[in-house]
């Protein structure tokens, strides 16, 4: 009977919807972890890291992009590259244009030209909020572009990693995926250059267990969720109950899977040295002039 | 006609299972009265052939999944005593221990040395405990490719036989990196320098199955599936099927997980026609025409020159994959 209820009249400090109403939205935000409540441009100064607990919040594209290259220096290849529904799954085209609307892009992967501290290099990144940063054809085809890119170029190879897995709505395409990145890692290995990988919240199934973990040197970020299955899915499926902290960067370092766990606060300057230290060794200018042209104009 | 446990009779093959008890009693009938029933026989066993005909030519994508499965299909070693003269069994990874859900060895092919690794499934309770229900472990995938990169240094081509419902994703395989572990594989099979057929036996599930998958020829028996995910997980967390795990009828629909389905896809490169009823009902004839298709398939691939064998391997995944490009 809701004609019963009568709201409560303001009563000292409580804050009233009308006071609510006066706050501008999105100036505070609350931690998830630690609940402490956190000015969003504080926290955005910290690189979206919380004072309290340094839970690591994800970052968009943007944030990703601004602070691991420099200024102004990514150029975007391939951003129009769309996925199709090649095996007429229910429902795939909706979610896909959904998730187009949502994240202002066009798939769950993102790479270009870039350079960190005047080091020309690929980098590549995830867009989670793009179907979880699931790999399908299109996150696929990238990846493995930006491997032979760097190839190519001679050019060390940075990527971010964040992804549910497998595109399920690909099915055996999204598997084959995974073969196909491995392959090109393989092919950047033989050409000699740097491969770093990133491993953000979350690095997952397919994802993890293909391109990912095939980086020269792995960096995760501090509590990303780093595993083969995800935790529920080994609960459900096994039906056995996982020890708490089996399926993050803390867990893979203790387990000699990845080289670092990094602060978001020092992620920057940790790769930027790592690669300052080992990929001059690389460069050939003269030879990446030539090729950087050829390529250029087929782009 | 292999008689097989009435528990073990998948839904489908019902009305088959009548008529092969049938038969039995005839037989034993004519046995114990020396009455003749020769005639009557041989009527129902034509009209088992025509049912099995009906039957199997019109599986459905579930259906396909469950003789995937069927208790009775035989496993990799199964094919391996029967396809090959001798077989050395290698055991270990050298750096932790050695896993039963995968098996490597020697194998001589008709006069020539081959490598083989596959998945291996268990038959009793005990066996399928000892072989963790094909679910291979970090070690396995890392036994695979010391065996492998023998098989290069020798010059002898690898045999890859794949069963597996998935990888083990336990935490005890999350500890020894079962991830790294099938991208290293996969990354050591796109450049390893000998030729490498793949076959899926049974059970092609994802990630632990395209872990020793990598390979210049890829076939499937007619009633094996290939999935990135298994049908009911799929409907598990899918909006599409509703989250519910009991409608894995249609997602294998929308998984196009069989053979058929993967040759037009363009993932597999061949499919070997199983004899009527299925593989586990004619296990001497399966091995047989697994052996013709390597027979067939092996003396191209190591007649190439080993940088086009690997051109060829690298372009074979490179080209997978449907998308458009705009702007």
């Amino acid at each position: 009977m809701p004609d019963m209820v009568q709201p409560r009249p303001p009563r000292g400090n409580r804050p009233t919807k009308e006071h609510m109403a006066g706050i501008p939205a999105g100036l505070w935000q609350k931690c998830p972890k630690c609940s402490a409540l956190l000015y969003v441009k504080e926290l955005e100064r910290n690189l979206r890291v919380c004072h309290n607990c340094h839970h690591h919040f994800r970052l968009s594209i943007d944030e990703r992009i601004t602070q691991l290259t420099d200024e102004g220096s990514f150029s975007e290849i391939d951003a129009g590259m769309r996925s199709l529904n090649p095996l007429d799954f229910p429902e795939y085209e909706e979610k896909l244009a959904s998730d187009r609307r949502k994240t202002g892009r066009e798939e769950a992967f993102l790479y270009g030209d870039a350079t960190l501290d005047g080091i020309p290099i690929v980098f590549g990144l995830a867009n989670f909020d793009f179907r979880a940063g699931s790999m399908g054809s299109v996150v696929g085809e990238k990846v493995t572009r930006a491997l032979e890119r760097g190839a190519k170029l001679r050019r060390p190879v940075i990527l971010v990693t964040a992804s549910g897995g497998a595109r399920m709505q690909e099915g055996i395409i999204s598997l084959m995926q995974m073969a196909k990145t491995a392959a090109a890692c393989a092919r950047l290995k033989q050409a000699g250059q740097l491969y770093m990988v990133i491993m953000t919240d979350n690095t997952t199934a397919g994802v993890l267990a293909s391109f990912a973990s095939l980086g020269d040197i792995i960096i995760a970020e501090p509590g990303a969720t780093i595993g083969f299955a995800g935790p529920r899915v080994i609960e459900q499926n096994l039906k056995i109950k996982l020890p708490p902290g089996t399926h993050c960067a803390e867990f893979q370092i203790a387990h000699g899977m990845i080289d670092m766990v990094v602060n978001r606060r020092e992620l920057r300057t940790t790769v930027g040295k790592l690669l300052g230290y080992l990929a001059p060794a690389n460069a050939e200018p003269e030879a990446t002039d030539d090729v950087l042209v050829a390529v250029s104009q087929r782009d | 006609m292999a008689i097989i446990s009435p528990s073990r009779w998948l839904p489908f093959e019902k009305p088959l299972q009548e008529i092969e008890e049938q038969i039995k009693l005839l037989e034993e009938y004519t046995a114990s009265h020396g009455i003749d029933r020769s005639d009557k026989i041989h009527e129902m066993r034509v009209r088992h052939n025509e049912l099995s005909h009906q039957i199997f030519s019109n599986l459905s994508a579930w259906d396909k999944t469950m003789m995937a499965r069927h208790p009775n299909r035989p496993y990799t070693l199964d094919y391996i005593k029967i396809i090959f003269d001798d077989f050395i069994e290698l055991h270990g990874d050298r750096r932790f221990g050695d896993d039963a859900a995968i098996v490597a060895g020697v194998a001589r092919l008709d006069g020539q040395t081959v490598m083989v690794i596959g998945h291996q499934k268990g038959r009793d309770v005990k066996e399928r405990q000892f072989r963790n229900f094909g679910s291979a472990r970090p070690e396995g995938y890392r036994k695979a490719m010391r065996v492998m990169e023998l098989a290069e240094q020798s010059g002898v081509p690898v045999i890859s036989f794949i069963d597996t419902p998935a990888a083990e994703a336990r935490p005890e395989a999350e500890e020894r990196g079962i991830s790294e572990a099938i991208a290293s594989s996969m990354a050591l099979m796109s450049r390893l320098r000998t030729p490498i057929y793949v076959v899926v036996i049974g059970e092609g599930g994802s990630g632990g199955a395209i872990g020793i998958a990598v390979g210049d020829h890829v076939a499937m028996l007619e009633h094996s599936v290939y999935s990135v995910i298994p049908p009911e997980g799929c409907a598990a967390i899918m909006d599409a099927f509703g989250r519910d795990g009991s409608r894995g009828f249609e997602a294998a629909q929308a998984l196009k997980l069989t053979a058929q389905d993967n040759l037009r896809l363009g993932i597999i490169d061949e499919v070997i026609t199983e004899p009527i009823g299925g593989a586990h009902r004619n296990l001497n004839g399966t091995a047989e025409l697994i052996k013709s298709s390597i027979k067939a398939i092996l003396p191209g691939l190591q007649t190439l020159p080993v940088e086009t064998l690997l051109e060829q391997r690298y372009a074979r995944f490179r080209r997978i994959g449907q998308f458009v490009e705009e702007g």
